[in-house]
């Protein structure tokens, strides 16, 4: 009977066990599965066709020259390897001002006609407009092949405009470096005060005040990110605005801030844990050759636990850069390329939470959030293995 | 001369009253065993030597003790500097997750040497002093750890021994080792005696009466009897001593 039962539980176990790991790997699997998509989706919405001139030596545009066109940022096809010949962007709205409505047929009938011979007489002309309204037969113009996104315009693209049109710009740059220097100011921020914070309580306060602390600390970290990403607005935004005088204070350095507190907790916590692990004869050792407190801490406390050390500078950087809520409340948003602490950015996690929604399923722009997902796993799984080989190199 | 004078010394953890009304000579450069069955108060009156009891919180000591002369409890003696004279080895080895080489210079830097080639010659000074140094001179540079107990127990000696105290402390320094290693320290202890005052906390009654010139006998927080260690071990005065080390209890 006893036996029976053990075998039960052994196979509860096993069971269990193999569930989650089979998740987290379906997980990655999806992940990967949806983002692997994006470099085949073409680069321009779908159901629409570019049209040019039959003269028209441009037989490729990036998502950002489309952009720039019909922007009026590139004005004339010699800038972008054409004949000197002045850019007409043309958009299917654009038809009412070359053509009356009887020209255009009661039922539209005679829209692809009129905009075959609209590109047929305008040698500058890029016209963008439903492929329903391309003519079948005798098409007076060229129409530029689908291309699709490439892992360069990604991986190395400077803008992120996921709505834009003709074409859609998923540029990593401005969110990688966002959510880098997001990260980075949290953990410079957090990492001395919570080794600190560690130090005192594993092994100056005596145990009243360490009883006292540590549920606090404790509690800190239970507190769900909405909340912090809330106090971050109220206090410290405005706080930062007015200390540092700035237009705006939802900056990347506002996100450090409200990270830091964040990741404080669970920094000391581990941190804590892993320095009352030193043995009690390694201390008296290092105490009974003269060395003082704050050289038993520094030279053998803080040594003997590196490795649970690094992995509470792993938990607490994994949580900075993971975190996506309370970043999203006070960073601002702005996916342009940060060039200081006191600019707006956006972080790849609170990407993801503010565009998921409006991302129709499947569609080159959810493709995209998720390879954001990708690159954000990769970059955490980059760093937890260099970190776990680099306190496995410290251990002589 | 007299190296410690320990003078009325009461002990307390708390309520609990560890060392009643003690008071010990030990001569400069002689070795003096402390013996008695377990939780007698031997390590706890080793301890107070270096001031080691401090660390434990909730404690009380009443008397004095002189140390050259100077009483260490005194308010204005600094504890590490009282530390570097007065050395300690432990009853488990334990060595500093360190290379062989960093453990031995471990005093020295802590006390701000900084000159390397005194550095390297005390270290190889140590090393030779405790008889391990043919044995790890070709691995300096490996961890402590993978040494086997006994050497870590010399290379804890050598530890000591290199920021060059007057005295040394070892609470049962064998206990954790094999017999060979065992003697070996016990003939070290030997050769220190010369330059060195040693107090050793023993189990071991062979031990006690090998490496010692005299020998405390404790129990239950008191020193019943303090003596020559060959009179102990031959003509005891007290009955507890006799039954003590005729091996009738302990
Ligand atoms: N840190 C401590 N806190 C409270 N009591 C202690 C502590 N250390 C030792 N004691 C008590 O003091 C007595 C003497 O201990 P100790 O000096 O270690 O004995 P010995 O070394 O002779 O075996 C024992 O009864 C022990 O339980
Ligand atoms: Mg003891």
């Amino acid at each position: 009977m006893r036996k029976f039962f053990e075998k039960l539980v052994e196979g509860g176990l096993l069971i269990s066990g193999s569930v989650s790991s089979l998740t987290i790997l379906l997980i990655v699997v999806f992940l990967f599965k949806e983002a692997g998509g994006l470099f085949n989706t073409p680069s321009t919405e779908e159901g629409y066709v570019l049209a040019v001139h039959n003269t028209n030596e441009v037989a490729k545009l990036s998502p950002e020259q489309l952009m720039d066109i019909f922007d009026g940022n590139i004005t004339n096809w010699k800038e972008i390897g054409g004949n000197d010949v002045e850019i007409l962007p043309f958009r299917l709205s654009d038809l009412t001002n070359y053509y009356s409505e009887e020209e255009l047929g009661s039922e539209f009938q005679y829209v692809p006609q009129k905009i075959s011979e609209l590109i047929g007489k305008e040698p500058g002309i890029i016209a963008f407009f439903p492929e329903q309204y391309l003519l079948q037969e005798h098409f007076q113009g060229k129409v530029l092949p689908t291309q699709n996104i490439t892992p360069s315009e990604f991986f190395g693209g400077t803008k992120w405009y996921p709505t834009a049109t003709p074409a859609p710009i998923f540029g990593l740059i401005p969110l990688l470096l966002g959510t880098l220097l997001v990260s980075i100011g949290a953990i410079v921020l957090s990492l001395p005060f919570g080794l600190a914070v560690a130090i005192y309580m594993a092994e100056i306060a005596n145990h009243r005040m360490r009883d006292f602390l540590k549920p606090i600390i404790e509690l800190l970290a239970g507190i769900p990110s909405v909340v912090y990403g809330f106090f971050g607005l109220v206090v410290i935004v405005p706080l930062i605005q007015k200390t540092f005088d700035l237009p705006v204070g939802e900056t990347a350095f506002a996100g450090s801030v409200v990270l830091a507190i964040m990741a404080l907790p669970t920094i000391i916590t581990v941190a804590e844990d892993a320095m009352r692990t030193t043995p009690r004869a390694m201390k008296e050792a290092s105490l009974a050759l003269g060395a003082t407190q704050w050289q038993t801490i520094y030279k053998v406390i803080i040594p003997y636990s590196i490795s649970g050390i690094t992995s509470a500078v792993v938990l607490g950087i994994g949580r900075a850069i993971g975190e996506t809520m309370a970043v999203l409340m006070v960073t601002g948003n702005a996916a342009v390329i940060p060039t200081s602490f006191f600019e707006p950015v956006r972080t790849i996690p609170a990407t993801i939470a503010a565009e998921l929604g409006e991302a129709p399923a499947g569609g080159a722009h959810y493709e995209a959030l998720f390879l954001l997902g990708v690159v954000l796993f990769l970059i955490t799984l980059l760093l937890s293995i260099s970190v776990e080989y680099i306190s496995s190199k410290r251990k002589i | 001369m007299i190296k410690i004078d320990a003078q009325n010394v009461d002990f307390y953890y708390g309520s609990f009253h560890a060392l009643k009304n003690i008071s010990m000579q030990i001569e400069a450069n002689t070795s003096v065993a402390f013996i008695g069955p377990s939780g007698c108060g031997k390590s706890t009156f080793l301890r107070l030597f270096n001031r080691m009891n401090d660390l434990i919180p909730d404690t009380r000591l009443e008397g004095k003790i002189f140390i050259d002369g100077h009483n260490i409890y005194d308010k204005g003696v600094k504890v590490d500097t009282l530390r570097k004279d007065v050395g300690m080895v432990f009853q488990k080895p334990n060595p500093f997750p360190k290379t062989i080489f960093e453990n031995v210079a471990y005093g020295l830097r802590v006390n701000g040497v900084k000159d390397k080639d005194y550095i390297e010659e005390t270290v190889i000074k140590s090393l030779k002093q405790v008889v391990l140094w043919d044995e790890v001179k070709d691995k300096l540079k490996d961890s402590a750890f993978a040494l086997s107990g006994g050497q870590q127990q010399r290379l804890c000696i050598a530890r000591a021994l290199a920021i060059s105290p007057s005295i040394l402390l070892m609470d049962e320094p064998t206990s954790a080792l094999d017999p060979i290693s065992t003697s070996k320290i016990e003939d070290l202890v030997h050769e220190l005696k010369k330059d060195y005052t040693i107090v050793i906390v023993t189990h071991n009654m062979q031990q006690a009466a090998r490496v010692s010139d005299k020998t405390g006998y404790f129990y239950l927080g008191e020193l019943i009897e303090y003596g020559e260690t060959r009179k102990i071990f031959t003509n005891p005065e007290k009955e507890s001593t006799q039954n003590y080390i005729t091996g009738r209890f302990g």
